[in-house]
């Protein structure tokens, strides 16, 4: 600490330097934040998805149904806790663009199978007993400026018409993942108001006894419906919502060579600047060794001097982008899960220093090498 | 008490014997230093004159554990500092040799303090005793109310002062004074040297100083010619050996 005075004014020497570098570090890792945010929006239901739950879906496509009568066979499985059961309803409100999912729910069985979202009693009473009732996720709630009480329409391009539901509730998630974008509604409902596809389902999901039966349970369940008209496919909820987030491309390879771009740039412009600055600073060190100061400290300075230009920018462009992402979805409905987390922070502060001591090594090295008698004739 | 001929001296302070420095300059060899000896006592003030390029600073830089000899020793309050590594002699510059410099060489972001409380960083002395020990210093060379100015905002006699209250801040054994009144003016520079002088004379520091200015060599107890790589005394002055 106690060289730290001497560190931070190195920084007073060329301020604009200095404000230049910092914005430029600070950009790289606000760009780094919005990237990881939309890699975790776009995965956000593999992050959160239960160890302990499988989903069966049509073999052959998620788009097609599966007959509601699978509900108890599944159950009869061993290791097997519950069943529910959800359909894709596929309604817009007022304009085709304001996008949200909307699941058409089993109503008895599904909160046993998703504990995490937390609805007060009483409103999922008044949801229960209301056929046309809907309980919405805080973050579409919030979007839409929907209360308990109101009276929502969707049209319904795919079963036809305008539906109206009556809002009874709201949930929230209890994980800083969970998707609060989604309105239930009562299967029931559904599949006696549509005109076709009665007694089906979208897809199930079996919450299991123990994450370690996973796969016998989704062997039993696919063995179960071989050779029907309706073959399942079960997995892991984790690997459905992997599965489900790669049909729009695989935004990891994406955001990683991005990021790896910028980071590499970012490595040039500090690299270049820690290289300037213990240029103009030869007979400076010179100095600090002739009064002391060992090689290795002349060494660890500079290193400290460039990782602290890191940290300092990378703390502003994590900060600015968390900033960002707290006013939450900028896509109106593509990214429902906008969150950068506290583990994308501290990667992101870790990268900053990695870059920080990288870009400092070259020019720190230099420095220490640096043999006294040579320095001091700079001057 | 200084000795040029290798004599040895009891309980001398610097002892120097046989050096050679050589410098290579392209396919050429220059022999700087060839076989100096030299003995310094306690509380001496030395001066080293002789013409531009004789190998005064370099001596210099050898006394001073900045630069290592071709070959010879230098014995230094009984450590032979030729011999130490990089790292031990490091720390044993912190703990003995003050430095002063013809340019200063202060640290232009730091404050007159601050750049006097470089050496004692490297100690474990805690802020409150670092500070007091800097307002020590500063107190002794006359600049306890430029504490807080750059040396931007300071004359050059006054940043010398700064250097010098930075070389004796640690309490050195001894210092070692390259030219330190040859950017100065007459007035600046009769107080470097009457500073100097006081030093020596008062606190008992050992001073040894390269100049071309007669008048730094006149407050001088010995004055010594580098004459073709040896050590000789000024004729004006007594040798003592």
């Amino acid at each position: 600490m106690r060289f730290l005075p001497l560190i931070l004014r190195n920084f007073r020497r060329k301020k604009t330097r200095t404000i230049l570098t910092v914005g430029s570090i600070a950009v790289a890792l606000f760009l780094y934040g919005l990237l990881v945010t939309i890699d975790s929006a776009l995965s956000a239901g593999v992050d959160v998805a239960g160890a302990d739950r499988l989903v069966v879906r049509n073999r052959i496509s998620l788009i097609l149904p599966l007959p509601l009568s699978y509900q108890e066979r599944l159950r009869q499985i061993p290791h097997c806790i519950e069943v529910t059961h959800a359909s894709w309803f596929g309604g817009n409100y007022q304009d085709p663009r304001n996008f949200f999912p909307q699941f058409a729910i089993d109503t008895e069985t599904w909160r046993k199978v998703f504990p995490e979202f937390a609805v007060p009693d009483d409103q999922w009473q008044a949801f229960v007993d209301d056929r046309e009732g809907a309980i919405s996720g805080r973050g579409t709630a919030e979007r839409f400026g929907w209360k308990v009480g109101d009276r929502i329409p969707l049209q319904a391009p795919i079963w036809g018409g305008t539906w109206e539901f009556n809002l009874r509730g709201i949930y929230d998630g209890t994980r800083p993942g969970d998707d609060t974008s989604v309105m239930w509604l009562h299967w029931k409902y559904l599949d006696e108001r549509r005109p076709w596809g009665k007694g089906v389902i979208g897809w199930y999901t079996i919450r299991i006894d123990d994450p370690a039966n996973a796969v016998e349970v989704a062997e039993a369940a696919d063995a179960r419906f071989a050779n029907s008209p309706f073959e399942t496919s079960t997995e892991t909820e984790k690997a459905f919502a992997t599965g489900f987030a790669r049909q729009i491309g695989n935004i990891r390879l994406l955001v990683v060579s991005i990021g790896a771009v910028v980071m590499f740039t970012l490595l040039l412009v500090t690299g270049a600047t820690m290289a300037s600055a213990v240029r103009e600073r030869v007979p400076e060190l010179g100095v600090l060794k002739t009064v002391g100061f060992a090689d290795t400290g002349v060494l660890a300075l500079v290193l400290a001097e460039s990782v602290l230009l890191a940290l300092v920018g990378g703390g502003l462009g994590l900060g600015l982008a968390k900033l960002f992402t707290l006013r939450g979805d900028p896509t109106g409905g593509m990214l429902p899960v906008f969150f950068l987390g506290g583990q994308r922070i501290a990667l992101g502060l870790a990268l900053a220093v990695a870059v920080g001591l990288l870009a400092g090594a070259a020019p720190a090295v230099g420095a220490m090498r640096l043999r006294i008698v040579d320095a001091l004739r700079r001057v | 008490m200084v000795s040029v001929d290798g004599t040895d001296i009891p309980g001398s302070l610097i002892r120097v014997r046989h050096l050679n420095k050589q410098y290579r300059r392209g396919s050429e060899t220059i022999d700087v230093l060839q076989g100096l000896n030299l003995d310094v006592g306690a509380g001496e003030f030395v001066a080293f004159m002789g013409p531009s390029g004789s190998g005064k600073t370099t001596l210099l830089n050898l006394l001073g554990g900045l630069d290592v000899p071709t070959s010879g020793s230098v014995t230094v309050d009984g450590d032979e500092i030729t011999s130490m590594s990089a790292r031990r002699l490091s720390s044993w510059r912190a703990r003995h040799v003050g430095f002063i410099f013809q340019m200063y060489n202060l640290i232009p972001v730091l404050t007159a303090a601050q750049n006097v409380e470089l050496p004692l960083l490297l100690t474990r002395l805690g802020a409150a005793r670092r500070r007091q020990q800097v307002a020590t210093a500063l107190a002794l060379v006359g600049l306890s109310d430029r504490a807080k100015h750059y040396p931007r905002q300071l004359s050059g006699g006054q940043e010398q002062r700064v250097a010098i209250a930075r070389a004796i801040v640690a309490d050195p054994t001894f210092l070692l004074c390259d030219e330190p009144t040859g950017d100065l003016d007459r007035k600046s520079g009769d107080e470097i040297l009457d500073l100097l002088s006081a030093l020596s004379r008062d606190h008992g520091k050992t001073v040894l100083i390269v100049t071309h200015d007669p008048r730094a060599a006149e407050r001088a107890d010995v004055v010594l010619h580098l004459d073709k790589g040896v050590l000789v005394h000024d004729p004006a002055t007594e040798p003592v050996a």
